[in-house]
């Protein structure tokens, strides 16, 4: 419509109707209007209440907030008590646990489905479904399966295996290693959406290269395709890493810390500092010193991602 | 023997039919050009005869030994890509390498083959970078090294030039054209560049919707083609093609515009012309721009074989290396090439001189070559 757009252009911007000009004004408001006020609210929300919290931390608060100084008494106590150390050794077991896993299933299940599968949309699906569920049902669910007196244990001994063990539940030993299975279990679907996206995105000529140049299927993932996703692994490590730290709810349902304090994690202390046993102060202590955990996760890779943008832009 | 043997391939993509039914057969050391505009299967083609794509019917034969069904990393081709695919985590060492790692060669080896193509290319101060720091030419260099450091049955290049400027294009041509030469290697090239087509190609497979239109050496596709489409795809300026009548007693005459004041008379030389049975029928007639140019120009032929005729000059594009003329013909628009410095006035007639033995015929209805 050469004719039209020439009359469009042919009309002075002054003599638009007045609504039309008000459609542009609020056209480039709109998104303004709706980026902002949410952002200064998170902002506000977050970053006040952060700094509320490390404030309190260096108070002797209790039940009730106190404004006295007291300087990094609460971190020592939270730091000396048996409880916070044992929480943090299972936060290693658990978070090197659960991150290995979930990659590791992530990534089989990344390169299973892309082969090519029929109905691939149905199992991405059905693997990424268990991220929608939240993480108390997950617990819930794996406390039932897991349950050696009406799960997995029961269902196998049922089918007439009666020595059959699998009470890690209820072990010391190996309780921890069921909120790996559990958070693997949610976690693994994600990380495969991450590194099936990422297998996709790779040049299919390069595909074709290697296999012209010889190489098998294993051969091409291993030397081809994973080292051309390496981004996507880092990415996936550190999300899965600071889901590892910030998880709370899944112990909460599936083990409650027990048996004993075998699966204590350091937010499970947080709030039974501040929620059940009223010290606030502590429990502010052991909340700062988890976000600076998550600190020295999340800084080094933002300075990776900006050291990577900026070789980019310079390599183009 | 036949160092590539394509048999009745056919392959469909859904309700689209993208090979209707390939036949061609190379020789050993050979440089077959696929040529066609996009779309016409030639892609299709040679991904099947790398092994990248199933045909649904037909054969292929590498050497001897039909591959149909054999994968594509034990067929022992080798390929370049439009793209170049290189491996971006390898060093231009490690992307040529890759190949004779995958086949198990040994080391010493590997790194003799490696010094041999980088000499050869002259690509031994990039071994060391990644491909993100390289040139488009000097990527182009690398995937053809990565080709050549094997010595494989068949060479198969997807466009490898078409990312490159014009330059750079022309010279990259040359240089594969020379290594073809040197190595005697059998080599398969997919193009839709008809200039490279014709300047590198032992044989020329013209495409054109999923069919062989003509497969012969250069000069043949382009002094003879087999049809329109041929005559229309090939050369720049391409073919004039324009309609006219043969009448004529005992020397074909071919009319172009017949019945107008302005019409044309070509008498055709004796031999090699139309069968008797096309007489006083419609034709359409080709004729290369370069074989019309200014009077008093004999294209090193006897007299009698070329004519000179008056013509009305529509326009002027001066080249540099010579003038391209837009005049007519009997009413149709025709193109010719005259020296550079002739310069027709344009508005008025101008006198040019014919080529008459380079005149195609062909049939309006089937587009085929008559004569």
């Amino acid at each position: 419509m050469p004719a039209g757009t020439a009359a469009v252009a042919g009309v002075p911007p002054l003599a638009r109707p007045a609504p039309a000009r008000w459609r542009g004004w609020l056209g480039r408001l709109a998104p303004h209007l709706v980026l902002w006020p949410p952002l200064l609210v998170s902002v506000l929300h977050v970053v006040s209440f952060t700094a509320y919290t490390t404030w309190i931390s260096f108070t002797p608060s209790t039940l009730l907030p106190e404004y006295d100084w007291v300087g990094v008494q609460n971190y020592v106590s939270v730091l000396n008590s048996r409880n916070w150390k044992i929480a943090y050794s299972n936060l290693v077991i658990y978070g090197c646990g659960f991150v290995l896993l979930t990659t590791a299933l992530g990534l089989l299940l990344a390169v299973l489905i892309d082969q090519r599968i029929r109905a691939e949309n149905l199992f991405r699906t059905i693997f990424l479904y268990p991220m929608a569920v939240s993480f108390v049902v997950t617990g819930t669910v794996w406390a039932w399966l897991l349950n050696p007196g009406i799960g997995i244990q029961h269902l196998v001994r049922g089918f007439g295996w009666a020595g059959f063990r699998f009470d890690w539940l209820v072990d010391r030993e190996m309780a921890i290693y069921t909120i790996v299975i559990a958070g693997a279990w949610q976690a693994s679907g994600f990380a495969m959406a991450l590194f099936l996206a990422g297998i996709r995105s790779v040049d299919a000529d390069l595909y074709r290269a290697a296999q012209i140049d010889g190489a098998g299927p294993w051969r091409i993932y291993r030397r081809v395709v994973l080292p051309c996703i390496g981004p996507i692994f880092i990415a996936v490590l550190v999300i899965l890493l600071q889901f590892a730290i910030k998880t709370f709810d899944l112990v909460r349902a599936l083990t409650g810390g027990g048996p004993g304090l075998a699966t204590q994690l350091p937010t499970l202390v947080v709030y039974d500092l501040m929620f059940q046993r009223g010290l606030l102060g502590r429990g502010a202590a052991a909340a700062v010193m988890l976000l600076l955990s998550l600190l020295v996760v999340l800084l080094p890779y933002f300075a990776y991602a900006r050291w990577r943008k900026r070789r980019e832009a310079r390599h183009g | 023997m036949s160092a590539l043997v394509i048999r009745g391939v056919r392959k469909r993509f859904g309700a689209q039919e993208v090979l209707k039914g390939i036949d061609i057969a190379a020789e050993s050391g050979e440089f077959i050009v696929l040529v066609g505009p996009s779309g016409c299967g030639k892609s299709t083609l040679l991904n099947i005869v790398a092994g990248l794509e199933q045909p649904d019917a037909g054969d292929v034969e590498i050497a001897g030994r039909v591959v149909t069904r054999v994968p594509p990393k034990d067929r022992d081709i080798a390929m370049v890509f439009q793209s170049y695919a290189l491996y971006p985590t390898m060093t231009v060492r490690q992307n040529i390498t890759f190949g004779m790692e995958c086949r198990g060669v040994p080391k010493r080896q590997q790194a003799e083959a490696l010094a041999r193509t980088a000499r050869l290319l002259q690509i031994e101060a990039l071994l060391e970078r990644k491909p993100a720091q390289l040139s488009g030419g000097q990527r182009q260099r690398v995937a053809m090294g990565r080709a050549l450091v094997r010595d494989p049955l068949l060479f198969l290049f997807d466009e490898p030039l078409s990312n490159l400027d014009a330059k750079l294009r022309v010279e990259m041509r040359m240089e594969i054209k020379q290594l073809h030469r040197r190595i005697g290697a059998t080599m398969v090239y997919v193009t839709h560049d008809q200039i490279e087509a014709m300047t590198m190609a032992t044989r020329i497979a013209v495409m054109h919707q999923g069919a062989v239109q003509q497969f012969a050496d250069p000069d043949t596709v382009y002094n003879r083609p087999a049809n329109l489409f041929v005559a229309r795809f090939m050369g720049a300026p391409p073919m004039n093609t324009v309609a006219a009548r043969l009448v004529g007693g005992e020397r074909p005459v071919a009319v172009i515009g017949a019945g107008r004041p302005d019409e044309i008379r070509l008498t055709l030389p004796a031999e090699g012309g139309p069968p008797p049975g096309w007489r006083n029928r419609e034709v359409v007639l080709g004729i290369r721009p370069e074989a019309i140019a200014e009077a008093g120009r004999r294209f090193g032929a006897e007299e009698g074989s070329f004519s000179t005729l008056e013509a009305p000059v529509e326009m002027t594009e001066p080249t540099g290396a010579e003038t391209i003329v837009m005049m007519r013909l009997g009413g149709e628009p025709v193109l010719g090439r005259v020296a550079p410095d002739v310069r027709p006035v344009v508005g008025g007639a101008a006198r040019f001189a014919v080529d008459t033995r380079r005149i195609c015929l062909f049939d309006p209805a089937t587009e085929q070559l008559i004569a």
